[in-house]
């Protein structure tokens, strides 16, 4: 199931596929409900997929954000969960964009060598969710460093991961001109840092997801990242990259879950005929086709703008918008078209299903995304 | 040390292959085109030999022009540099046909390794690389499991039914490997971006010098006058064991004359 034609990645994708192979459903099923597929990211990370968007000068592959969204759609689509890597793509940017020459320099090459793992991105927190500016975790100067006190939720891969991106105040609300000032970004070293606990949560799929907590932890002056009070604004531009790359993820799932479909309703006879001939089975698996391919091309011009360094905020948001809506739209038609099979653990499908079902949640809530285009695209007044 | 390493496409291995109507060759459109998998076991032996030493390797292959896809995974992977030997003309050959081309593509090249992988998944004939070696006047040294590369010597274990034979041979020489030989690695992220900016010389028939009239269906020793679709499986017996299960079998061998 090929969305659209790009024989230019042909080989990108053939060269992804060759991994993935090796990781068939069953591998993905064992690992249910919570175990991490490490001997699968230990094989990516290997062959250098892990670090694409690294840039060559420290070690990586110096790919473009299409390439990568390439790569995460193809894991995808062969029935693998790219969620459990596929923060390491991405959370770099912000030490790539704002972090010190030397803190480039003494990371980012480590990580491109699979040396160092940052799966991490600690924002999110009990009472502050898509309000990003509302979180209470926060970090005061102490000498040669700072110190951090407070907890964060939905940060995933905590366990799997050495290094955390970390969001916190440094400068209290009420003394900013905005609440969008006064937050910093710190890149912390979890196997040096002590005053983490780290507790796993169970959820519907295998997600790795977990809550932190920070009690006086104290991290070196260096572990700031860029600007000291602008920690806001340099996650938020690597965000774009992060829509792009999950809308990417979606689109794969989506293939995957048609493709199934599609095979099972041509060879499922009932009543004498292939269920794909009923109109009723037919038209929810075209619908959700209709609905990836609109979906794809917003997701190749939103990178295709990204990577020509244009402003792509609205395509980025609108990408992961349409391409988790069309994955779910798949995803109950995959359901409807196997009918008790789609429920069988050994098909894959119902997997497939709570896995995509995350991505009109997160990493932002499609709801936000519909706000953010009534506001911005529209200029209709601020819905919140 | 230059090393050639000839690669195949061949339609997926798992893929249900089909034969075209109109001359009874293979329909390349029915199944997805993959490298010949012992092929991966030649490109995989040829990047050993190279990074344990050093050298160049270059790819050559003989098919349609899809086949290139063929060339740039070998490429990805860690090659340097492809030859594609592409003509309709070549439509239809058989094993002495490639032979002829693939000797005529390899020779005047200066190489002193020549690598195959010891068959096709698709024709399965083996017989190509001793072929290439005869054409061109080299020692072969085929059926591989293990290559040691010392000086201007070639030393191979070469597999057999009873273990291996140790066979040596100066070079140049035509190696064929089986899959013992070692695991091809896959191409990396880097392998395959580099890969697109690697030479890939193509050429045609009459580039390479090729005789027109020993290639082809019209020249192939051999033609399929006739074929027909496999017939779907029929359901098969089944025998409930009443105490005299053995006396069943054995009548059923009896009238299937197996016995």
């Amino acid at each position: 199931m090929k969305l659209s034609e790009l024989p230019e990645y042909d080989d990108l994708r053939s060269g992804v596929r060759q991994i993935c192979d090796q990781f068939p459903g069953q591998y993905w099923r064992d690992l249910e409900p919570d175990t991490y597929p490490q001997e699968f990211v230990t094989e990516l990370t290997a062959a250098g997929y892990l670090a694409a968007l690294i840039p060559e000068e420290y070690g990586g592959g110096g790919a473009s954000l299409t390439e990568a969204a390439i790569i995460l759609e193809e894991i995808a689509a062969s029935g693998g969960n790219p969620a459990a890597c596929h923060a390491q793509m991405y959370v770099m940017g912000t030490v790539l964009r704002h972090g010190s020459a030397a803190q480039k320099q003494e990371f980012l090459p480590k990580i491109a060598a699979g040396e160092l793992r940052l799966q991490a991105f600690g924002v999110t927190e009990p009472e502050a969710g898509s309000e990003t500016t509302a979180i209470r975790t926060k970090a005061e100067r102490v000498p040669d460093g700072w110190r951090i006190n407070g907890q964060k939720i939905w940060t995933s891969r905590a366990m799997y991961s050495d290094l955390m991106l970390l969001l916190a105040r440094t400068t209290a609300v009420e003394q900013c001109a905005k609440p969008s000032d006064g937050l910093s970004t710190f890149l912390i070293d979890m196997r040096q840092a002590t005053g983490i606990t780290i507790n796993p949560i169970k959820t519907m799929m295998n997600h790795n997801t977990t809550e932190v907590f920070f009690d006086d932890v104290i991290v070196p002056d260096d572990a700031l990242v860029g600007v000291e009070g602008k920690g806001f604004k340099q996650i938020l531009d690597g965000m774009n990259a992060e829509r792009i790359l999950i809308a990417s993820e979606c689109l794969g799932d989506g293939r995957f879950l048609l493709e199934r479909s599609v095979n099972y309703a041509k060879e499922r006879v009932v009543f004498g005929k292939p269920i794909g001939a009923n109109q009723g089975v037919q038209f929810p698996l075209a619908r959700a086709y209709a609905q990836l391919r609109a979906a794809d091309f917003v997701r190749l011009e939103a990178a295709r703008k990204y990577d020509a360094h244009l402003p792509c905020g609205e395509e980025a948001n609108m990408a992961k918008y349409l391409a988790s809506e069309a994955s779910w739209a798949a995803a109950n038609a995959a359901i409807d078209t196997h009918g008790g099979f789609g429920f069988a653990a050994e098909y894959d499908i119902e997997r497939k299903f709570r896995e995509t079902r995350l991505y009109q949640v997160a990493p932002i809530n499609n709801n936000l995304i519909l706000a953010f285009l009534g506001q911005h695209a529209l200029g209709l007044p601020k819905s919140y | 040390m230059k090393i050639a390493v000839c690669v195949k496409q061949v339609p997926d291995t798992w893929a249900e292959k089909k034969l075209r109507a109109d001359d009874s060759t293979l329909d390349r459109e029915s199944a997805d085109g993959v490298m010949n998998e012992l092929d991966e076991y030649a490109v995989e032996e040829a990047l050993r030999i190279v990074e344990a030493g050093e050298g160049e390797v270059t790819i050559v292959t003989m098919g349609p022009e899809r086949a290139s896809e063929t060339v740039r995974k070998a490429l990805s992977m860690g090659a340097d540099a492809g030859v594609h030997l592409v003509d309709d003309a070549l439509h239809g050959s058989d094993a002495l046909a490639t032979s002829e081309a693939l000797a005529k593509v390899l020779s005047g090249r200066g190489f002193d390794l020549i690598l195959f992988g010891s068959e096709s998944t698709d024709a399965r004939m083996s017989v190509v690389p001793a072929m290439v070696a005869e054409r061109l006047g080299v020692a072969q040294l085929t059926f591989a499991q293990k290559v040691t590369v010392s000086g201007g010597a070639i030393t191979i274990e070469r597999a057999t039914d009873y273990g291996y034979d140790t066979v040596e041979a100066a070079t140049p020489a035509v190696v064929s490997v089986v899959e013992k030989i070692n695991e091809p690695r896959y191409p990396s992220f880097k392998g395959i971006m580099a890969a697109k900016k690697k030479p890939v010389e193509t050429i045609s028939v009459a580039d390479a010098g090729i005789d027109q009239s020993v290639i082809g269906a019209s020249a192939a020793w051999s033609a399929v006058v006739d074929f027909a679709v496999r017939l779907p499986k029929a359901a098969g017996t089944v025998v409930t064991d009443e105490g005299d299960g053995g006396v069943k079998i054995a009548e059923f061998l009896s009238a299937q004359k197996f016995i």
